[in-house]
């Protein structure tokens, strides 16, 4: 397993001591300098020589209880070029903290075009990216005549690849993110005049001139692994993915991408605030350990929900009331304090009479006597006064730069 | 297990003094004597009952013939019997000495041989080619020994009902790291020996990912598999190959181990798991036998990198010639039986019948051709896409439309799965049918079949040796609703979905081969040649 990272979450994976019991993979953690910018394609060219079969890329947010069996098979039974996971989207419900105002989604929503089994992924597009409207090619719609187009869908960035995509991705360097830009050509290529034997007539697509290079290299990778006995074998099976048409199995395309649309379970990616915070309101079904950390100290006269979870090593002390909230490690809570759906990180200290409601505390911060906090979100070592009243406030030190 | 031996050559000798006064019993005799002696030994030696019963188990079996028959895995499932059998003699006899025989009464002596008989009956379908009942003394048989050079045969029989079986098959599984796939649903009664998975319930799900124990390259064929997108037994023949090259590949000989020995083992558990997804077909399992062969008789001197390469080439031999080229000298053949103006009948979709169909085609001859297809597979419309491809005229019905059509018709051609050693011909389920109905209407029924597809096996019905498909592929869904939805809860409802069936060669006129052209009866003739060949 390996894991591409910065210097800085490798030092605390390292500390961390939940890591090292309870992660059983063999991790191989491999830094990338912090300043530059790369993208999710980026990392994997820069790891290509480690690359010896087909992978499994996923991002370190998501959380998910799928079976990942669903979609490996999908890879495996096809043998498709790209397999990946997608769950229907949830409305967040919870009021994000240190927001004003209702964000545009709408700007950022995906089109993705199915074929009737569901499973097939024949377009994919970011809304962004269609500025005249959604144009379907004639060979797309002359190969799977019926198409379902869903856009409530969020990707869970969980891809298997062939290998043959990622020497792809090591001489086109012009791909920078899997998501935005791979993924999409991929799928575009599955039915483009070179990668078929049949002749195609609309040809619309500019961004095909460009990518020639890319063409020629991808075709090469792609048609050389097509061994003939392989496609002897599926000359003498009897079956066919779609019926209805001429055509031999897949369309005598080599190129396939595939989708698994999970219907049920959970599938976070927590790189956006509100999944955070929705992901946590769910965490204490998600574990199977208990809510309350052993090692934790807490008193008898205080309230403690069920659906909290407090870590290790917590002093709760008496009159205090947690509720729906997720304490980390080695927190302080002094006498009558009452957190509400709040996540309060390690380190963190809230002195008496605190009142503490839909907010995000960072680590090592420390929270005065008395203070109100409403919908906030404090960063990382502040200080709150005593007595202070915040409401939907981001308290954030100069040096430090939040995004939400 | 050296005490009985010996005990038992003692008692022989005394048994051979009895021969002329108890005739039949004599054996029986024998028996007891070493039940007996079983059972006081068992009171002093600490070992597992299991092991004293099928130490004497194969003591008693080797003790009538000079062979020493590998012990079947169907022995265990004797062994309980006998265990029940050994029990059943009361204490008092347990102490005593050998020669106290007299001394039992006759309503013991008369329970000992009903529980005697149990065994022989329970053992008998179980032990295949072993010398069968001990009374058949020292005589050894011709078949066993002619077949002991050629390597052992994969089990085929499957006994899902009887427990023990199944434990010894999860214990094999269990050692070689491969999940076990649970049976779906409830099997009809007559069929209920036989596996019944779930198409839902893929095996790759008690995997991990990536796959550890099994290489990748098998898991994905074991999943085609079982999703049937690697169908027919050609195609998963030449699958099954590409995957071994591949294997052969990648394989690194460990130290100190024979790459001839232990590539075999590393084999093993490949073909379990295959096994689990979907049960092997005949061709598969003559073509894993060729391959086991060729990798025993490799030289030890051989290098690695040698030895995988004559490996490959030994694969890519083994497919072009008993394959592709054997589809060509068939196709020869049969469009010399092909004349223009034929009707030909086809059932289902069998790559050689098809290709003989196209390469007629080519050839000119004018033909046209009825396609039959049956629920729930409708592979008749893969075939139809094939040869309209080709530009043959064709008509499709469904199986019951078979005696209404059958009067045009003027030749049956049938692929066949298998061809079984007394000439039956195993193939797709529904092809009996045909061949039934043709034979009515006195239209010749041609099976075409390569060699490599004949099989030791006998069989002249379709149940005891069998697939069990999804029950669930039997569901059909008409203006969104859908009848059988429920199957499962109805208590006196059960799905059958079968795969094959064999056809008695009474019905068949002629098998076209590689070979030639030969009759049904000649199939146990090719066989024959097959093995003094190899």
């Amino acid at each position: 397993v390996i894991v591409i990272t910065t210097k800085e979450v490798q030092k605390m994976m390292s500390t961390d001591p939940k890591m090292k019991l309870e992660v059983k993979m063999k991790l191989d953690v491999v830094c990338i300098p912090e300043d530059t910018d790369m993208g999710t394609a980026d990392a994997l060219r820069h790891i290509q020589q480690k690359i010896k079969t087909d992978i499994l890329v996923m991002s370190c947010d998501l959380i998910t209880d799928a079976a990942l069996h669903e979609v490996v098979d999908l890879f495996r039974a096809h043998n498709s070029t790209l397999a990946m996971m997608m769950s229907k989207a949830h409305e967040f419900t919870e009021t994000v903290p240190g927001q004003k105002g209702k964000k545009k989604t709408a700007e950022q929503r995906d089109f993705v075009g199915v074929d009737e089994s569901g499973k097939r992924l024949l377009f994919m597009a970011n809304e962004a990216d269609l500025e005249e409207g959604l144009s379907i090619r004639k060979s797309i719609m002359r190969k799977h005549p019926r198409m379902h187009i869903k856009t409530g869908l969020v990707d869970a960035h969980l891809y298997c690849l062939k290998k043959s995509v990622v020497d792809f991705l090591a001489e086109n360097k012009s791909i920078s993110s899997i998501r935005g830009e791979l993924v999409p050509y991929l799928v575009r290529k599955q039915f483009s005049k070179a990668a078929n034997s049949q002749t195609t007539k609309d040809e619309a697509d500019e961004q095909s001139q460009k990518h020639k290079d890319g063409n020629v290299n991808l075709d090469l990778h792609i048609l050389s692994r097509d061994e003939p006995l392989l496609q002897l074998a599926q000359d003498y099976s009897c079956w066919n993915d779609h019926r209805g048409d001429m055509s031999d199995a897949y369309h005598g395309g080599t190129l396939r991408c595939y989708v698994h649309i999970m219907e049920q379970g959970l599938c976070y990616r927590v790189n956006t605030l509100a999944a955070y915070i929705e992901a946590n309101r769910l965490a204490p079904k998600l574990f199977e350990e208990p809510a309350v950390h052993p090692s934790a100290v807490v008193s008898e006269r205080c309230l403690i929900g069920s659906d909290s979870i407090i870590g290790a090593g917590g002093q709760i002390a008496e009159k205090t009331s947690i509720k729906r909230s997720t304490i980390g490690n080695s927190v302080t809570v002094k006498e009558k304090v009452k957190v509400t759906n709040s996540i309060v990180m390690h380190g963190v200290t809230i002195e008496e009479g605190c009142n503490i409601q839909g907010s995000v505390i960072c680590s090592n911060a420390v929270i005065g006597r008395g203070a109100d906090l409403k919908y906030c979100l404090v960063g990382n070592g502040q200080r709150i006064e005593p007595e202070a009243e915040r409401t939907n406030e981001v308290i954030v030190g100069s040096d430090q730069l939040m995004e939400i | 297990m050296a005490d009985s031996g010996v005990t038992d050559g003692a008692e022989r000798k005394e048994d051979i003094t009895r021969v002329k006064n108890e005739g039949k019993e004599l054996s029986k005799e024998e028996k007891q004597r070493l039940r007996k002696e079983k059972k006081s030994q068992k009171k002093n030696k600490e070992k597992k009952d299991e092991q004293d019963a099928l130490a004497s188990e194969r003591e008693k079996n080797c003790a009538p013939s000079t062979l020493s028959q590998p012990a079947a895995h169907k022995e265990p499932a004797a062994s309980p019997p006998v265990q029940a059998a050994v029990s059943e003699p009361p204490a008092p006899a347990a102490g005593a000495p050998p020669a106290d025989k007299p001394a039992k009464s006759k309503a013991e002596l008369k329970a000992e041989r009903r529980a005697r008989q149990e065994t022989e009956r329970a053992s008998k379908p179980g032990k295949k080619g072993d010398p069968g009942p001990q009374s058949t003394a020292g005589k050894p048989k011709a078949p066993p020994s002619e077949l002991q050079p050629v390597v052992k045969r994969l089990p085929e029989h499957v006994q899902v009902d009887n427990p023990e079986v199944l434990k010894k098959l999860a214990k094999k599984l269990e050692r070689q790291q491969i999940p076990l796939r649970s049976d779906y649903g409830y099997k009809v009664s007559l069929f209920s020996h036989l596996h019944q998975y779930s198409r839902k319930a893929p095996l790759t799900q008690q995997l991990s990912i990536p796959s550890t124990v099994i290489h990748p390259v098998i898991v994905r064929l074991g999943l085609q598999y079982s999703q049937g997108i690697v169908a027919g037994s050609n195609a998963r023949s030449v699958a099954l190959l590409h995957a071994f090259k591949q294997v052969i590949r990648d394989y690194v000989t460990p130290p100190n181990e024979e790459l001839s020995r232990d590539m075999v083992n590393k084999l093993k558990p490949y073909i379990s798991f295959l096994n689990q997804c979907r049960p092997l077909s005949a061709s598969m399992g003559n073509a894993i036998k060729y391959i086991k062969k060729e990798i025993s008789n490799i030289p030890s001197q051989c290098k690695e990198e040698e030895a995988k390469t004559k490996l490959q080439a030994c694969i890519d031999r083994y497919i072009r010639e008993k394959i592709v080229l054997a589809a060509k000298a068939i196709s020869k053949y049969a469009i010399e039986k092909i004349s223009d103006g034929d009707v030909i009948l086809v059932y289902g979709c069998s790559s050689l019948v098809n290709h003989i169909l196209c390469e007629a085609s080519e050839k000119r001859r004018k033909f046209r051709v009825i396609v039959v297809d049956s629920r729930p597979r409708l592979e008749g419309r893969e075939a139809l896409r094939r040869l309209v491809k080709h530009g043959i005229s064709c008509t499709y019905v469904l199986i019951s439309a078979l005696s209404y059509v059958l009067p045009e018709v003027s030749k049956v051609f049938l692929g066949a799965h298998a061809l079984l050693a007394n000439g039956y011909v195993m193939s797709r389920v529904g092809t009996s049918q045909i061949a039934l109905v043709a034979k009515a209407f006195n239209v010749p029924v041609l099976v075409c079949c390569e060699t490599y597809k004949f099989c030791e096996r006998v069989q002249t019905d379709s149940f005891v040796s069998n697939e069990l498909d999804d029950p669930d592929d039997l569901m059909v869904t008409r203006k969104g609703k859908t009848q059988l939805e429920g199957w499962q809860q109805v208590s006196q409802l059960g799905l059958l979905n079968l795969v094959y069936d064999v056809t008695p060669p009474d019905f068949v006129d002629l098998v076209i081969t590689d070979l030639g052209m030969i009759p049904c009866t000649s199939v146990p003739v090719v066989l024959r040649v097959k093995n003094v060949d190899q």
